[in-house]
Parts: C-alpha cells; structure tokens; sequence
C-alpha cells in the first residue's frame, strides 16, 4: 500500500515538474478531480461493468463445473470435448466480439459471453484437475462401500477438488474483468470500456484514467473476495497449501 | 471363512502387453486367522488383497467369503490402505462415520461407536479435530478405526504401516494385536517387513513375482498374546530366516542366472 502511495506521489510531482501536457500523462489530483466533477456517470459506468463481470463470471461457473466434471468422467466425452475447448481458447476474443455482436444482437448479452469465453477456461482445466487429482486409495475406498458414481462424485471428487477449483475461480474472476471491458470496447452504450473509449475520443484523458484505476480496483477486490469466500466456507482448503498464491 | 480357488488376474499394460500378475493362487483363511501375504514388489500381494475386497475381478478361478462368490465389494469387509487417505476438509469422527454415510447405515448410536473406536486407538479426544491436525501414525489409527466402523468380520490392510516411521510401526502393530483381541476378525495383512509379518500373523504366506505365485506358506509357532521379546526366541528366527531365505535365495539364484 505504501509503495503504491509512494508511486502516486512521484507520479504526481514528476507531472509538474516536467510540466507534462495533460492529454498526454494526467496528475492523479486532476483524475480525481475530473473523476469526482462527473461522479454520477461514472457510478453508472461502474455499475454497468460490475454486472458484466458478474454475470459472466457466474456463467463461467455454472458451464464449467458441469463441463469439468464431463471432461473426466470418460476418456471418449474428453477426446470429444477437448479439442472444443482448445478452439475456442485459440480464437482471439477481441476479433471475436464485433462477430458476436452480428449474432447476438446489440446488447449486454455479447458482452458477457466474451467475459464467459474468456473467463471459463483455466476454471474447466482447475476443475478438471482438481477432480482428477483425488489419490486413487481414496477412489478405492469410496467404491469398496459401493459408492454410486453421484456418491463418489459429491462426498470424494469434488470436495477434493475445492483447493483446485478456488484456485480457478481467482484467474477466473481476474480474467472476466478482462473480459468484460473488451466486450464493452467492441459494443456498449454504457460500462467503463465504453468510457474509456469515449473518454479518450474527446481527449478526457484524466476521465480513462479515472475509469482505469477503477477498473484494477475492482478486479482486486472481486479476486481478495474469492480468497475471503473460500476462507469462510473452506478453510481447510485455504490452509491446505494448494493454493500458493492469495 | 475365505477361500481362494486357483485364482487368476492378468493386466494390460499401457503398450499393450499382458502381464501376470497372478497366476493359479490358491489359499483358504479360517474366521479370526491373522494372516500375512508377503513377498517383493510386484509379485501382486496386493492385487490378492484387491480381489479379495472385490475392487479387482479376477480373470480365472474363484474367491468366496462364507461361500458366496465375490462379485464387487461386500460389507463384511474393511480396507486399510498405506496412506490413511483421511479426507481433509472432514474432522476425526466425520471421517470414521463415512463409510456409514456411503452406505447409507448410519444409526442412532453410530457416533457413540465412533467415540469408542476412537478411544479404543487412544484418539479419544481427537474426534472434533482435523486429519491435518494430526500425526501420521494418528491419522492410520483414525484410517483403521474408520474400517472398523461398521464391524466388518475381515479387515483387508495393504501395508498399513508402511507410511510410517519405525518407532510409530512397532507401537501400531502391537496396537492392531490388541484390537484385534478385543474384536476377534480375520485380518489379511500385506506386508514388506518380514519380522512384522511374522510377529503379527498365524500364517505367514511368501509370495514370488512374475508371475505372482504362492511359494510357502509357513506357520508361525509362537504363542498369544505376542510380546516384542519375543524376536529373540528361536521360533521366530527360524520362521523370520526361512522367510528370508525363500525371498532372497530366489532371487540370488535369478542374480546367478542371469550371470
């Protein structure tokens, strides 16, 4: 924290010092100010974008686990799957987007499957992984009381897979930021990619800036509150050493 | 009563090849035998154990507890695998009620037998705590008490105590004996350590590999309840040397083929 205060300051005192146009490199005092002067709109802004990542978010979620769990249950559903999966990685989102928009119409729903497309892979691989990764002694356990396969699937596989799967969920949620901001370059009315683009068309650099920080700052706090989610709900999983980073 | 009848079990290896893993095995186990499958890598006590737990089919001959053929695992039966294999996010008690919850058995009194196990392991205490919160030898007696949970009449161990380190291993097999007096079952113990195999069993049975076969299956004379001091008496020498020599002279004798 101290670093980043630190860095502002310079920031603030080279801007002056090399009298730096402001079009160019804006003073965080002048994108605070210019923030603030429309705080409104860039509430909304916020507001758009936040339901974008959310929405996008909850939908890489709700495909994955489903996903996940298909793509290890047989070696004949991953060989189908797989190959899916990768295409759809090797597409590059942004030159996807406009297509979408064609297809899709209009509206926020290109916008969260681009936040989707983006965000849902490392969480299928977490997934996988982690449902895969169950020692085979435990798999051995559960079958010598006969298991079902649901059994085995929600008292074994996927609780052993929480480590794993939270681990997804921060790249998820870091990448759905990410997603939703190209979604909203390539076609919005409203959302911070919006701003950001109409900002710097009209030369508020100060206003892209504002919406920038914004931007990292909510991306931090959506990712510190999946690592807080799974210390209350997990914390034998937040403790276990699985996840090395958060 | 379990009784192996010329039983058979051949793998695929992944370039296809097929390996014997056992070939022609033939074994009957009294009710309330301690026995021991020992032998070196590979020469598929485990695989044994495997089938018998009805984890494995076997591709020829025939294995019957009681006279019913095995078919899939049975209820009767209890697995101690080398690792506790405790599930993490699960506390002590939760973890020895859950084969109760995959059978859909769990009953009034089935905590209160949990709490017992666990004491009767001395984890008494210990129920509410985390598998992480504990030692190794701790959690394997949590693991063994979690095969007891539903009074199976054969405990099935796969080097149980291979995990750990020496000490804990001879203060766990004493501990096993004396479960194993207050709640008499058969107990098949696959096992590397010689000396515990034979301080432990009735039976001792050497097993050679490729492909697993029975060798000799030899009698342990010393009498109950076992006591460590005993490793000094001749009967457990003798038992302990022919064991030995049964593993290694093999195998020095396919060192001198080889040469």
């Amino acid at each position: 924290m101290a670093v980043v205060v630190g860095l502002g300051l310079v920031w603030e005192a080279s801007v002056h010092l090399f009298d730096i146009p402001v079009y160019l490199l804006p003073a965080p005092s002048v994108i605070w100010t210019d923030s603030v002067a429309i705080a409104g709109t860039v509430w909304g802004h916020t507001l758009a974008t936040l339901y974008t990542v959310l929405v996008g978010f909850l939908v890489s979620i709700i495909i994955s686990l489903p996903l996940a769990v298909a793509l290890t249950s047989s070696r004949a559903v991953a060989n189908a799957i797989y190959p899916i999966l990768v295409l759809t990685q090797s597409i590059p989102k942004v030159a996807l987007a406009p297509i979408l928009v064609v297809l899709l119409g209009a509206n926020e729903l290109p916008r969260i499957v681009v936040t989707f497309l983006v965000a849902f892979f490392p969480l299928v691989i977490a997934i996988a992984t982690g449902l895969m990764a169950v020692p085979s002694e435990l798999i051995e356990l559960g079958r010598s009381y006969k298991a079902s396969i649901w059994q085995e699937l929600y008292r074994i596989r996927l609780p052993y897979a929480i480590p794993f799967i939270f681990s997804g969920l921060k790249v998820a949620v870091a990448l759905s930021v990410v997603g939703a901001v190209v979604g909203e370059f390539v076609n919005a009315d409203q959302g911070l990619g919006y701003l950001i683009v109409s900002a710097t068309a009209f030369f508020q650099v100060p206003v892209a800036f504002g919406a920038l920080i914004i931007l990292s700052v909510m991306g931090i706090v959506l990712f510190q509150a999946v690592v807080v989610i799974e210390r209350v709900l997990f914390p034998w999983s937040a403790e276990s050493g699985q996840n090395t980073i958060a | 009563m379990i009784e192996i009848d010329s039983v058979s079990k051949t793998f695929t290896t992944r370039d296809g090849s097929a390996v014997t893993a056992l070939s022609g095995i033939d074994l009957e186990i009294p009710d309330n035998e301690f026995i021991s499958l020992v032998g070196p890598s590979g020469c598929g006590k485990s695989t044994l154990l495997r089938l018998v737990a009805g984890l494995l089919a076997a591709d020829a001959g025939r294995i019957a507890i009681d006279g019913t053929a095995v078919t899939e695992p049975r209820r009767e039966v209890g697995i101690v695998f080398q690792n506790a294999t405790l599930l993490p996010w699960a506390s002590i008690v939760e973890n020895v009620l859950f084969p109760l919850k995959i059978m859909h058995a769990m009953q009034a009194d089935s905590r209160d037998r949990a709490h017992d196990l666990l004491q009767l392991v001395g984890l008494g205490g210990f129920e509410d705590r985390e598998p992480r919160e504990l030692s190794g030898g701790m959690q394997q007696r949590a693991a063994i008490c979690r095969a007891l949970i539903h009074d199976p009449a054969i405990l099935l161990m796969d080097e149980p105590f291979g995990a750990l380190d020496a000490l804990t291993r001879e203060e766990m097999s004493l501990e096993l004996l004396r479960i194993w007096t207050e709640q008499p079952k058969t107990i098949l113990f696959v096992t590397h350590a010689i000396t515990e195999a034979v301080l432990l069993s009735d039976r001792v049975v050497v097993m050679s590999p490729r492909p697993g076969r029975i060798d000799e299956i030899i009698d342990v004379p010393l009498p109950r309840p076992r006591r460590f001091d005993m490793e000094g008496l001749h009967e457990f020498q003798d038992c302990a040397q022919r064991i030995r020599s049964l593993i290694f002279g093999r195998s020095g004798r396919g060192l001198a083929g080889a040469a």
